[in-house]
């Protein structure tokens, strides 16, 4: 899993990452998600910043699972039902606690196994402008730009590892299937047949004494 | 600590962290208990205490321990696969308090390499690029065993699809020779026992 929380390294002067006004949060959790069931997951969120929700069904069912998400005053910002993978990028209208829920009340019998990433404010700068005269050096531009590939290459990391859960899992779901469905055929086959064969012969037995032989 | 969520009492919720192998995770939690009668979650709940359990993919435990309210548990995982962390309260309190629940704050961080605060601290511009520069390599390092733990993953999905690939030819070959065995048993079969019959 790739570091999370906070991303770079906190910059010098601790005081003023402390009083930025987005602290950068990001929270991913996996967890499992049983039928029938609703979990909701809450954030307090100042007014302003710019949060991201990305949720990805990596195993279970149809792949699928209804999420909501909702500001402090109730109002849904985001509304779907049934969908596998998506990504929702908006901006904190006011202060307070948002909510967003997962569920997977529509299912009967599947558990679902839900992952989810929430971003919360972008990242403070590696390098903080606030206690220098001069501009970036190369070294230091190229530390950031290095930063910022990293990054990327992490959230790919991610995104692939996810599909690749989830296409193993279909794969194994497939191979079980396979499996017990031919033993399952084959002895329906042999049962079918041979019980055929006795109930054909049964037909013909000799227990109805009016059964007439040709040529006794 | 921001990312909350509620649970019962008595319940045990559980996190599925896929994890490669010597990888070091910290969670950080805070738990509060909600209060009937000032309807609200009390700030500390003295007494109240999370058990955390990790569970490798192997099934063995690898961290059971009671916590306080408040607390920090850190874990390293030697074998590469699904980890179960799980959260219950030593609550013994009877489920049966109507609206009695738990506010769970949860933060977990995996792979992530805590820096020397100290050195960080130094004006020394040349110190502060080296401070980033070792915070690069260390998430370059973490990319590389994610590689590699991908790779194994990939290896059992390839090698299970081929295992469906035969299991489907194979079972296909043995239901046709059983159906073409069976038929010839059937004719066989009937055409004797007609023929003991007198009927042909």
């Amino acid at each position: 899993m790739p570091p999370r929380g906070s991303r770079g390294p906190l910059p010098p002067l601790l005081l003023m990452w402390a009083l930025a006004a987005c602290a950068a949060r990001a929270s991913e959790i996996t967890f499992e998600l049983p039928d029938n069931a609703k979990q909701c997951f809450y954030e307090e969120i100042a007014q302003g910043t710019k949060c991201t929700l990305e949720f990805q069904v990596i195993t279970g069912g149809h792949y699928d699972v209804d999420c909501r998400l909702e500001d402090p005053d109730g109002v849904v910002l985001y509304k779907e039902m049934k969908k596998q993978y998506d990504s929702f990028t908006f901006t904190a209208s006011r202060n307070g606690t948002y909510k967003f829920c997962f569920s997977n009340e529509f299912s009967t019998f599947t558990h679902k196994t839900v992952y989810f990433d929430f971003q919360v404010g972008e990242d403070p700068p590696l390098f903080p402008s606030e206690n220098r005269v001069t501009a970036l050096t190369q070294m230091e531009s190229a530390c950031v730009s290095i930063h910022e590939a990293l990054k990327s290459v992490i959230d790919y990391q991610t995104h692939f590892r996810l599909r690749e859960a989830q296409g193993r899992s279909r794969a194994e779901d497939l191979n079980t299937r396979v499996a017990y469905w031919s033993i399952g055929e084959a002895i329906i086959l042999l049962v079918v047949s041979i019980g055929q064969v006795f109930l054909l012969k049964s037909f013909f037995s000799d227990k109805r004494t009016t059964t007439t032989r040709v040529g006794s | 600590l921001a990312l909350y969520f509620h649970m019962g009492e008595r319940e045990e919720k559980c996190i599925i962290e896929d994890l490669p192998s010597d990888t070091l995770v910290v969670g950080n939690y805070k738990v509060q208990r909600w209060d009937i009668h000032k309807h609200d979650f009390l700030e500390s709940a003295p007494g109240l205490g999370m058990f955390v359990t990790v569970t490798t993919p192997s099934g063995e435990v690898l961290l059971s321990k009671l916590y306080g309210p408040q607390g920090t548990f850190s874990f390293t995982s030697y074998l590469s696969g699904e980890h179960i962390i799980c959260f219950q309260s030593n609550s013994t309190r009877f489920a049966v308090i109507a609206g009695s629940k738990l506010r769970f704050h949860l933060d977990i961080r995996v792979g992530e390499h805590f820096l020397d605060e100290s050195a960080i601290e130094a004006k020394d511009k040349m110190n502060e690029v080296n401070v980033r520069l070792e915070h690069l390599i260390e998430q370059i390092h973490h990319v590389t065993k994610e590689q590699d733990y991908e790779r194994e993953r990939e290896e059992k999905f390839r090698k299970t699809s081929e295992e469906t690939n035969s299991n489907i030819l194979w079972w296909a070959i043995v239901q046709t020779l059983i159906l073409i065995s069976v038929g010839i048993w059937q004719i066989k079969s009937l055409r004797d026992f007609f023929i003991s019959k007198k009927l042909v």
